[in-house]
Order: C-alpha cells, then structure tokens, then sequence
C-alpha cells in the first residue's frame, strides 16, 4: 500500500509539472460550462427579418409595427421588389421576409379576410419554424385586438406548463451533457496517453520490473487523473448552480457517487485504449474517434437519440455516456431518488466491470 | 522557388509514407459524414405523447387521432391519473402529456369555453418549447374544425380573418440534413487542417530535424509555406471526397458554384493552417500542440453558429465570433450550398478571411526562429 | 596566413540568464583544418558551436565563419556550412536517395548535379542498390555516415560536427574518419565536437574547453608535451580535474 501511494505521488507530480496541460485540464470544462450556459441558445431573439409591403396602408403599417417591437425580431430593411428577397436571403442579412400582398386593408375590411405570406430561410429548419410561429402569434394578436378581443364561440383553451425548466434555459439540457463529455474526455483520453507515453519512452519497462504488481501501477496512474475529474465535478456544479441558475435538485451525494462509478467507467476505457495504442498520436486519435464522438453523439444531450436510425439508436446504448447523461438529469434536475435509476445504475456498473476486466486480462497478457 | 520544390517533395513523400495519416484523412470523414447527418437530427419529431383523457368520448378521439396524424407526436402512455403521468414524465417514457377533462363537449357548448391541460418535460427547451407549439396549433386547428361543424358560418367571415401562410425557401421539406453537412463538413475540414498543421513542426522539433533545417539558407517563409500547401492539398482532398458524398448519399446539390466553395475553401485553409503552424512553433511536444489545438478547436466549433444560430448568442459571444474564421466558414459554405450565394454576395466573408490569413501566418512566420536569442 | 582563416572567433560569450555557458573564448581556424573540440559534457561546446552555426545568438564578442560576420550575416553564412547534430539528422521516413535529393535540392544544386553527386556518394558509402532503402532500416553506424555525406553534399567552407560519433562501433568510428580527412583533403574546413580521446589524436588541432572557457589549444603532439602526458587521455583528465560545473 505505501509502494502504491508512492506511486500514485509520482503521477501527481507528473501533472502537476506540466502547468500548460494542467491548465487546459481544469480550465477545459470551465469554458464548456460558460459556453454552453451562456453562448449556446436556440432561443430566437433579435432574428433580422425584412418586410415587402406592397399594400402600404394603415394595417400593414400597424402589422410591420407590432413584428419590429417585438423582442424576437429586428426589422433590417424593407424591400420593393418580389426578386430583391432572394437577393437579400442569399446575402444572408435576414432570416425571414414578411411580405404584404396589394390591397391587404381592402380585403380584410371589405371580405373579413386577408393573407400574409412568411416567408422563411428553411435552410436552418428549427429557426424557421420557431419564426414563423412567433411571427403567427403577433397577427393573431393584432387580429383579436381588431375583433376588440371578442371571443369566438366554442373555444378551446390551453393551459401550458413547463416543468422542471419553465424559462427554457439550455444549461438545463446541457449541464448534465458536459458533465459525461469532460469526464470521459479527461478520464479516458488522459490516462491513455500518460499510459502510452511511458511505453514510447521506455520508462514502461523500467517500472515493470519493480517488485510492484503491474495492475497497481496502471491504477496508480489513473488515481491522479480520478481526482481531477472529481475536482471538475465540484467546479462544475459550482458554476451551475451559482453562475446558471441551475439548481440541484436531488441528493449531492447521490450525485457524486454516480459521477464517481462514471469516471471510474471512463478510467477503464482509458487504461484499455493505451493496451491497444503504441504512439501517443494513435492512442488521441483512438480516443477521439471511439470516445470523444460517440459522447457528444449518442448521450444525447445534442442530438435527440430518438430521430435516429434504428441501429444508430441500438449502438447508442453501448455508450456509457448516455446512461450517466439520463442519471444526472434525473437526480440533478428531476430531483428524483435512486429508485429512478437504479437500473442504469446497474447497467454502468456492469459497464465498468466488464471493461475493468477486458484491461486487466489484456495487460496481463502484453507482460506475459 | 526551387527550394520550395524540394520541400515540398519531401513533406509529400513523409505524408504518403504514413498509412495511418491516409487512414485518418480519408475513413475519419467519410465515417463522420456517414454517421454525424444521420444523428444529428435537431428536427423536433417524434415527441413523446401521453394522455390522460377523463372524456373517453368521439371528440377527444378526434383530438388525439389529429395529433398523431401531425406527424410530429407518437402516443407513448396512458394514464388515468395526473401523478402517474407525471411518472411517465420522471422515467423520459413521455415528453409532454395532454390532460382532457372529463365531459368535455358538453361543458364546450353549455359554457362556450374548456380548458386542455398540458405539461411538458421542459430539460430540453427546444424540443419544449416547439413541441408545445405544434401542439397548441394543433388544438387551435381542431377547435376551428368544431366551429365549422357546429355552426354555420355566413359566406363572409363575420370579423376579420387574417390568414398567415408560411412559405420555407431553400429546405421546404425541413430536412435537417440538408442544413447540417455543410456545417459538418467545415468542422471536419477544419479538425484534421489544424491538428495536422499543429503537430507537424513539434514533430520535427522532437526528432531533431529542425536544426538541420535551421542550419540550412532556406528562408522561413519557405518553410512555412513547404509545410503550408501539402496540407493545403490534403485538405482540399478531404473537402473534396466530402463534397461528393454530401451528393451522393444526401443528394445535395450546391445552387452556388463549386468554385465559390473552392475559392474560398482556399483562403481558409490557408488561414486554419497558418493557425495550426503557428501553434506548433510555440509548443514543445506533441502532447501538448495536441491538447492546446484540440481544446482550440472545440471552442472555435462550439461558437461558430453549427449547432445554434449566432444571433441567439449574447453580445460578448459575438463578438467572439467575428474573430472566429470557423464560423465564417460555416456561414459561407451554407449561403453558397443552399441559397444559392455568388462570390458578390459573400465579399464581406472573402475580406475578413484574407484578414486572417495574413496574420496567422504572418504571425507563424515571425514566431518560427532559426536562431534562438 | 590571413587569407586561409576560414574561421576567427574573439571574446565570444553566451549568457543564459546568470549563467554563462561560453566564457570569453577567442581562436582561428584554417581552410581544409580538422579542428578537435572537445569538453566534458556541460562545459559549453554545443553552445559554441550552435553560435558559430547560427543557431544561437551570442551575448557578446566578435565572430565570423567563412567571411561573414555571425551577427548580421547568418543566412550567409548558412550557404557556406555543413552542419550534423548531436541528434540524428536525417528523415527516418524518407529513403537514402530522397534524402540526398532534399538535402542537395535546398542547397541549391541543379538537378543534374544532384544525381551524379549522389552516385557518387552512394558508391563512396558502399550504398549502391540501397538507395530506395529507408533510413529508419539501416544501422546506426550508415546512418552517421550517410548523414555526414549529406551535410558536405553541397561542398561547404566548413563542415560543423556535434558529437557525430557517439554510439558507433569502432570500426565504424576509424571508417567515418576516413571519410572526414578525405573531407579536409578536398579543402573543406572540419570543425568536430567530441569526447573520444583517441579521436583527438586524428585532429590537427585541439581546443579543450572547461567549465565555458578554451584552456588549452594547440596540436596533438604539442599537448602532450606541454602536459608531459603518453596521451590525450590524460592531458584531458589534467585539464578537467579543475572543473567545477557539474558534469551532469
């Protein structure tokens, strides 16, 4: 046990020389969180739009009006011609072109019935949409201020409500996403590197032929990179809770525990790519390829898992990501016990023991 | 000049020699863009429905049939009770549940008015916040069609009706693809440019060939461009095999020209490359040019408007941005792909990227020292 | 005399910091000389030599190699040196022959003279049928041979040697010295860090340098003598009893 802590010191000491590294190590899932809390919303706000009013008379005029003020859109210009749209579209100034046919006034006064044309840049498709159905909800609301908020017979109400994240916020979503994406970028990829550079500088051998067991050493490395994570863990949660307005719901340590069994899973892939990797280059390039995109895939905490093609969906239950992503936001944001999750619980520990095994049998082999 | 041809020759050959640089230029794009358009599908479908209908009556069928037949909805869940469908909600069985109250026609004629229930699993605030608007159209759509049923309308509308029809220009089937591979394939392009370029000259620094170099009259912007275009080609290699699958596996077409994409695709390469050699004359190993680039990167990819638009950023984000060539890129190589945008309408793009160009490289040119203070 | 001096080094210092690596040297070399530079490990030799290379800038003193002056005139000077480091200095994934290729095309030489330079060399090394080889496969021993014919390829002033014979057999050593005084006889300048003592003995002159400073500089024979030693071996051991910098 003293040899091992011996050990576990020299790998301390290891990270803690390389200041540049370490830097990136702790200041990596800093950025994430301040990017993803902050810069990163779909909210629509302040969306350039142009409007064609080839009626120009009161109504459109109130119309354009109500659109400007609100806070989703900036009216950039207005246009005089129907082929100065796709000029404007194709300069990429304006998401969205509000055009008024002639007579709009006319027709909705004399026929009660008048129309609109939104046309809209699909080719980003959800900002589209999200547009359009604001840009539907002023007229409406200009049409009932002219009915003098009259009320259509036989009308069925909606009442909405927003659980767990009633404002909207993306930190909800994303917290628990960066928290599986640092972890195992951290875990795995670091170990495995630190692993690999000691077999390309042949420092390997040296310490193989200590009276240590070969196992403890590789898990002497990865005690450092353990704690690292954990610190990580704790700055995230910090910056969630107290810069994002991201509350924590259900049990903290709960929550840790959880995090823990993750990042013991994410050693154990670590310690297994740096058996299969003879250059550091190969052992980063594998943990990309293999970690790193199937993370920030298949967790699904960018890309909703249920749009995908059906084998794309089996693959993703094979990534550890995705069972800790639905732990956190359970216990974290739904508040919920581990009565919840016990199952994927389950699932991550089996994960880990198996993988634990795969390295560990693996490592033996390469001494033997 | 001929200097430049020597090494260039020998840059090539090194990068020929190595079969795992082939592996990683040619199968690590074509496994992303077979894979990543395929998965990341923002389009908000398939949500998760469940229902608690106390009515069990002809017009809360309909209204449930009405909006599954969307499209946008699958009936996950029934439940007879709220709790248990907020249960549904915990376990992510359900994404949002409609609650129809008992009675329901009857109360809609006697008071002329009813109230649906709706929750919605908000963790996601997109997928909330479309999916609650799809189905508040929806219910708006149904109640209309009650209205024409039960009452007779005049042949004129008796207040002013205003109907608002949405035209989508450049995507009209939504397809969610059609917006992502371009974004995708810029990220690809700009990954393997930079990390290529990063680790190139700390290669050298490590097995000591630099000093060779440096000992020898080439001048540094030989250098520098000996190690610039290789890449140059490698990449637009890349962007090339990319192009042809976005093609022909997704069917997209550019309405813009290739050589637009081409054109520029050039000014930029050689602006990510300058980045990417100008880390590498600052790092010491590769560890660390690895790292430093990777985390660069990340932070360019994440703020370049791929995943989320960058006018919902706040101020201070873009204003990053504008510093940011990735998401010029990414703007360009849409506008060109599905708008249809010529080499005028992307003028202001052009200017910034030669703007980077020259100070990236500028600044890797003056950074690479052959004598040491 | 003047004329022949193809290097002349005055007070010649480098600072790192509070720490000076090369302390106040001054010598000349002549054209076609073998020059022995030799230390203990630590004692400032690469330095100086990096200087003299144009790798290095120096804090002060005066020097210039082939004519032109270290300072201002270092891309000059870099047309005129051969130069092979300590580490080897070859592309591992390169073959013999692009090697050659890259090495003489950046120094400018046309493409007809490349080809008959290198089947001259090739044949000089015994390399004939090797030359699509790659260098990574060959032995250490070809490999410094093959680099030192590289670095005089373009047919330099002066050819700058670091330590070029460290971990070779001593057959092979005796061989690459055949190959540097065949070098010297063509008139080129061969300046050569070492610390094989026996090698000293093959220079014309040798300059022992210790703790950053020249302490001694003169023929082989003539050292000896001075020192009333049977080798350089001891004259060495004399000269560096005295240090006081670590030998790491």
């Amino acid at each position: 046990m003293k040899q091992f802590l011996i050990f576990v010191k020299k790998e301390c000491l290891h990270i803690w020389r390389d200041r540049r590294t370490l830097v990136i190590l702790i200041g990596m899932p800093i950025v994430q969180i301040i990017l993803y809390g902050f810069a990163l919303t779909n909210e629509v706000k302040n969306s350039r739009i142009a409007v064609f009013d080839q009626s120009k008379d009161d109504a459109t005029r109130l119309i354009t009006d109500r659109i400007a003020a609100s806070r989703y859109f900036n009216l950039e210009k207005n246009l005089n011609s129907y082929k100065q749209i796709g000029e404007s579209f194709r300069e990429g100034i304006v998401r969205m072109v509000v055009v008024f046919p002639i007579n709009f006034q006319d027709d909705l006064l004399h026929t009660n019935h008048a129309q609109i044309q939104l046309i809209a840049d699909a080719s980003d498709p959800n900002t589209a949409n999200t547009l359009a159905n604001y840009a539907s909800a002023i007229v409406n609301d200009y049409q009932n201020a002219l009915n003098n908020d009259q009320k259509l017979p036989y009308n069925i109400d909606v009442q909405l409500r927003m659980l767990y994240n009633p404002e909207l916020k993306g930190a909800y979503n994303f917290v628990p996403g960066v928290m599986a994406l640092v972890l195992m970028l951290i875990c795995a990829m670091m170990t495995s590197i630190s692993i690999v550079k000691e077999k390309e500088m042949g420092t390997m051998e040296v310490i193989l032929v200590s009276p240590l067991k070969p196992f403890r050493i590789v898990l002497a490395k990865t005690v450092p990179y353990l704690l690292v994570s954990l610190l990580n863990i704790i700055s995230i949660l910090l910056l969630s809770v107290y810069a994002l307005d991201v509350p924590i719901k259900g049990s903290i340590f709960l929550l840790m525990a959880e995090s823990t069994l993750f990042t013991i899973t994410s050693l154990s892939l670590g310690i297994l790519i740096s058996n299969f990797s003879r250059t550091q280059q190969s052992a980063m390039f594998t943990s990309m390829m293999s970690l790193f995109l199937p993370t920030l895939l298949f967790s699904g905490f960018l890309f909703p898992i249920e749009n995908m093609p059906k084998a794309l969906q089996i693959i993703s239950n094979i990534v550890p990501a995705k069972w800790y992503y639905i732990i956190v936001k359970a216990v974290m944001i739904k508040g919920l016990g581990i009565t919840a999750i016990w199952k994927e619980t389950l699932i991550l520990m089996g994960m880990t023991l198996l993988l634990l095994g795969i390295s560990i049998r693996n490592f033996k082999i390469r001494l033997a | 000049m001929r200097m430049l041809k020597f090494l260039l020759q020998k840059e090539l050959q090194q990068i020929l020699r190595d079969p795992s640089i082939i592996r990683i230029l040619f199968i690590m794009p074509m496994i992303q863009l077979l894979i990543l358009p395929l998965a990341a599908d923002y389009e908000i479908k398939n949500i998760n429905l469940g229902v608690i209908d106390h009515d069990h009556s002809q017009y809360s069928r309909n209204l449930i049939n009405k909006i599954i037949s969307s499209g946008y909805f699958r009936l996950k869940d029934y439940s007879a009770t709220f709790p248990q469908a907020i249960k549904s909600i915990e376990l992510d069985k359900a994404d949002l549940i409609l609650e129809i109250p008992g009675h329901f026609d009857r109360d809609l004629i006697q008071e002329n008015n009813n109230t649906l229930f709706v929750a919605v699993n908000a963790i996601n605030g997109i997928k909330a916040g479309l999916g609650s608007a799809y189905i508040q159209a929806i219910i708006n759509d149904y109640n209309q069609d009650i209205r024409t049923q039960w009452i007779q309308f005049p042949r004129f509308n008796p207040q002013p009706m205003i109907e608002v029809v949405t035209n989508n220009w450049y995507n009209p089937n939504m397809n969610y693809r059609v917006f992502m591979v371009p974004g995708i394939l810029v990220m690809l392009v700009t990954m393997i440019g930079s990390s290529f370029a990063a680790n190139n000259i700390v290669r050298e620094k490590e097995m000591g060939t630099i000093e060779q170099i440096n000992v020898s009259p080439i001048k540094k912007y030989q250098f520098i461009l000996g190690k610039l275009i290789p890449f140059l080609v490698l990449a637009m290699t890349v962007l090339t095999v990319g192009l042809i699958i976005a093609r022909v596996v997704y069917g997209i077409v550019p309405l813009g020209s290739y050589s637009t994409i081409y054109f520029f695709a050039t000014i930029y390469l050689i602006a990510i490359l300058g980045f990417g050699l100008l880390l590498s004359t600052y790092a010491q190993t590769q560890q660390q040019s690895m790292l430093v680039s990777f985390f660069i990167t990340m932070i360019f990819n994440l703020l370049s408007g791929l995943y989320t638009p960058i006018e919902s950023m706040p101020e201070w984000a873009q204003i990053i941005t504008r510093f940011n060539p990735v998401s010029y890129f990414i703007e360009v190589m849409r506008m060109v792909m599905l708008k249809g945008s010529g080499i005028a309408d992307i003028r202001p793009h052009i200017i910034a990227m030669l703007g980077f160009a020259v100070f990236f490289n500028s600044w890797a040119i003056l950074n690479y020292r052959k004598r040491s203070v | 005399m003047q004329t022949d001096k193809v290097i002349s080094v005055s007070n010649l210092t480098k600072k790192f910091g509070d720490f000076t690596a090369v302390d106040n040297i001054s010598f000349d070399c002549v054209k076609g000389e073998i020059f022995g530079f030799l230390g203990a490990n630590g004692a400032g030799k690469t330095t100086a030599m990096r200087m003299l290379c144009g790798l290095s800038l120096p804090t002060s003193g005066e020097a210039s190699v082939a004519g032109f002056d270290v300072y201002k005139e270092s891309e000059l000077i870099k047309k005129k040196i051969g130069y092979m480091s300590q580490k080897f200095s070859l592309y591992e994934d390169l073959t013999v022959w692009e090697n050659i290729r890259f090495y003489a095309g950046i120094y400018g030489l046309s493409d007809s003279n490349i080809r008959e330079k290198s089947r001259q060399l090739l044949t000089e090394l015994h390399l004939e049928g090797q030359e699509n080889a790659l260098v990574r496969s060959l032995p250490l021993g070809w490999k410094q041979k093959l680099a030192f014919s590289v670095a005089i390829v373009h047919n330099p002033a002066i050819v700058f040697l670091d330590e070029p014979t460290g971990g070779v057999d001593p057959i092979t050593r005796r061989e690459f010295w055949g190959l540097i005084y065949e070098a010297s006889a063509r008139d080129i300048t061969v300046f050569v860090t070492t610390h094989y003592m026996d090698e000293a003995e093959y220079c014309n002159r040798v300059s022992i340098m210790v703790d950053g400073k020249i302490e001694a500089l003169d023929t082989p024979a003539n050292l000896k003598q001075h020192y009333n030693a049977d080798s350089m071996d001891e004259v060495f051991l004399h000269l560096a009893r005295t240090a006081t910098r670590s030998q790491d």
